[in-house]
């Protein structure tokens, strides 16, 4: 019998023997059902963190490198009251970086506040206020919505003119355009002259779209006057972005005189920090979280091993006529590894069928996707459990003697 | 050539310290096409002697030759494969699986000797007509008489056109009369040429062979023809053609 018809078989035995067997198979199948279940809605939940957060990073741009007093990833608290002993980079630091960098496609001074902004009886608390120059544009990468970009000349004068993100605007003109409007941050009266496109928050929390724009010039005379500026650099080429980080490196040690022994006094920040640490964090939580809805398809797989026990003994007689027919070892391990493979693998899709709502209602509150990998693994997980769990009563049906399981009553 | 050549056959189990002799140095022929009662009280080594016969089970010393193939020493597998090609079993309990109807039962040892889906029906169908069971394919055991579900049992160890029937009181579930028709039926499988032993306690039933060979206390006691043979009337109106 080659293996093919001996699979077809298996099959249609199997069949039968859940099918005689309904209320056992159902609860058989629940535990697997409950197993994939959970390890589906782990692997969902642990994929769509990981999308919205590569998603909710974006903004900062693969190819930026930020150039901060602070790592944006201190260690230690003594690293950071060492970053906080450090000078603070100016101005005309980044003006001398400008010049300097040959990788560099734009160069950008930034620096921000956390104010209200008011407009009539409105008002939105601790919006993140941008004072930044015209190159903010290129390195943020961020488009317009309505209006326009703050002009070259308001920034070099710097004008009292503003451009909103879409939560703050909305916020605060509920009806009709806010352009055109004046706002007051802090103590000062700003006109609208743009809106920014949606940015979407950062993990859910940090909304990139509760910021307002202004001229540098204008956040040193209104907020600040020696305010923690960030220089951001974006680089020509994507691939280049380690040589130029390198070449950043040394004219930012020049600009700021450090002796060839002395360790950087400010931090090259970049997106790929953020993503490193995710993923480590997300890693251990992917694990832990994997392991513990693991155990439950383990029950699961205990259970089907405890049943296919029961099925194999009960079935001792059988076993008994089909080797004396001429069922071999092979023939009889495969007709009980079928039938424990083919109730996990229901449980498996039943679990399944069950996690697709369940993905939409979990939706509304965390960012999860059902993606087809996810459910080729369960499936696949399903599978394997089957096999596994049904390996050992299989072995003990394959090797049962004839004589002896004849007599069996 | 006989069909069945037990030379010094010995069969021993260990029952805790206890070694059972079960046979002791047996050796026996029988030729094709012959017909043959094994008889013996229960604990005479009959059942070691039929499983030994039937392959089911392997002598613990000596030779066993069937159809001109050593089988003592043979593995599982092989084994699984020899009872598949060369042995029609036929049980007192019928031993047909539960959930199956008559048909599938009929096409299981097709199935296991690997004989395509469309042919093995063609033959498990015909094998059951020649049985007389032609309108009762589609039931499943329980919705069968004692007889009929021998009868179901006969066509299954004939499905496979094997070399040898073997028999284990194949009346010993039925009342007398249909015990007498599986008798009969025998005789016309006898007749047309198959080689079939019966093994049995019941000297009534002994008596429808040709030979007869009692067995005592694990050794052959007696070993001889019938001369006095119990011929069944035929009384089921289908009985089987040439199968």
């Amino acid at each position: 019998m080659n293996i093919f018809t001996e699979f077809k078989e298996g099959m249609s035995i199997s069949w039968g023997a859940i099918r005689a067997n309904k209320m056992r198979s159902i609860l058989t199948t629940l535990g697997i059902v409950i197993g994939i279940l959970t390890v589906t809605l782990m692997g969902t939940a642990i994929e769509g963190l990981n999308s919205a957060f590569l998603s909710s990073i974006s903004f900062i741009g693969a190819d930026v490198l930020y150039v901060h007093r602070y790592n944006w990833m201190a260690h230690s608290h003594e690293e950071w009251m060492k970053m906080q002993k450090r000078w603070p980079i100016t101005l005309a630091q980044g003006a001398m970086l400008e010049k300097s960098l040959t990788l560099a496609r734009a160069v950008t001074p930034s620096a921000d506040a956390q104010l209200p902004i008011k407009f009539n009886n409105r008002r939105s608390d601790s919006v993140r206020i941008v004072g930044t120059t015209e190159g903010f544009l290129v390195t943020s990468g961020i488009g317009i919505s309505q209006g326009r970009f703050m002009s070259p000349t308001e920034i070099e004068g710097g004008r009292p003119v503003c451009v909103l993100g879409t939560d703050v605007s909305s916020n605060l003109f509920q009806h009709g355009s806010a352009l055109g409007n004046k706002v007051r941050i802090g103590n000062s009266s700003f006109e609208v002259v743009g809106v920014l496109e949606k940015q979407g928050s950062f993990l859910g929390q940090m909304s990139l779209d509760n910021q307002a724009i202004i001229p540098l010039k204008q956040f040193i005379a209104s907020f600040q006057s020696n305010p923690d500026f960030t220089i951001q650099v974006k680089v020509k080429q994507l691939e280049q972005l380690d040589d130029a980080r390198e070449e950043l490196r040394v004219a930012m040690r020049k600009i700021r005189r450090l002796a060839p022994n002395d360790p950087d006094d400010f931090a090259i920040n970049q997106q790929d920090q953020f993503v490193e640490m995710f993923h480590k964090v997300a890693g251990t939580i992917a694990a832990v979280g994997l392991f513990i809805t693991g155990l439950s398809l383990f029950v699961g797989g205990i259970g089907i091993m405890n049943i296919m026990f029961v099925s194999v003994a009960e079935r001792t007689r059988e076993i008994g006529i089909r080797k004396a027919i001429g069922a071999k070892r092979r023939t009889i391990m495969m007709q009980f590894l079928i039938e424990a493979a083919t109730i996990c693998l229901l449980g498996g899709l039943i679990g399944l069928a069950l996690a697709w709502p369940i993905t939409f209602i979990i939706q509304k509150f965390l960012p999860a996707t059902l993606s087809m990998t996810v459910m080729g693994i369960a499936i696949a997980v399903s599978l394997v459990t089957g096999v596994l769990s049904g390996f050992f009563p299989a072995w003990r049906a394959a090797c049962m003697n004839p004589v002896d399981a004849l007599r069996n009553e | 050539m006989p069909l069945i050549r037990l030379d010094k056959i010995s069969r021993r189990y260990q029952m805790g310290s206890e070694t059972i002799h079960a046979l002791r140095e047996v050796s026996v022929g029988i030729e094709r096409g012959e017909y043959v009662a094994i008889m013996g009280p229960s604990g005479s080594g009959k059942s070691t002697l039929m499983n030994l016969v039937g392959c089911l089970d392997t002598p613990t010393s000596g030779q066993y030759e069937l159809n001109g193939v050593q089988v003592g020493q043979m593995d599982d597998n092989q084994l699984a494969e020899i009872r598949n090609r060369e042995i029609g079993f036929i049980f007192q309990t019928f031993n047909l699986l539960p959930r199956s109807d008559a048909l599938r039962n009929v096409e299981l040892p097709l199935i296991y000797a690997g004989v395509p889906a469309a042919e093995r029906r063609e033959i498990a169908q015909t094998t059951l007509r020649n049985v007389g069971l032609g309108d009762r394919m589609h039931h499943r055991p329980n919705e069968l008489s004692g007889g009929q579900r021998q009868r179901v049992a006969v066509a299954r160890a004939l499905v496979n056109k094997p070399s040898l029937l073997l028999a284990d009181e194949p009346t010993g579930n039925l009342d007398t009369k249909t015990g007498n028709e599986i008798l009969a039926l025998f005789e016309e499988l006898s007749l047309q040429g198959h080689t079939i032993i019966i093994v049995t306690h019941e000297e009534d039933v002994a008596r429808h062979a040709r030979r007869i060979i009692r067995i005592r206390d694990g050794l052959i006691a007696s070993d001889e023809p019938v001369t006095d043979r119990l011929r069944p009337t035929p009384t089921t109106p289908t009985a089987p053609t040439d199968s």
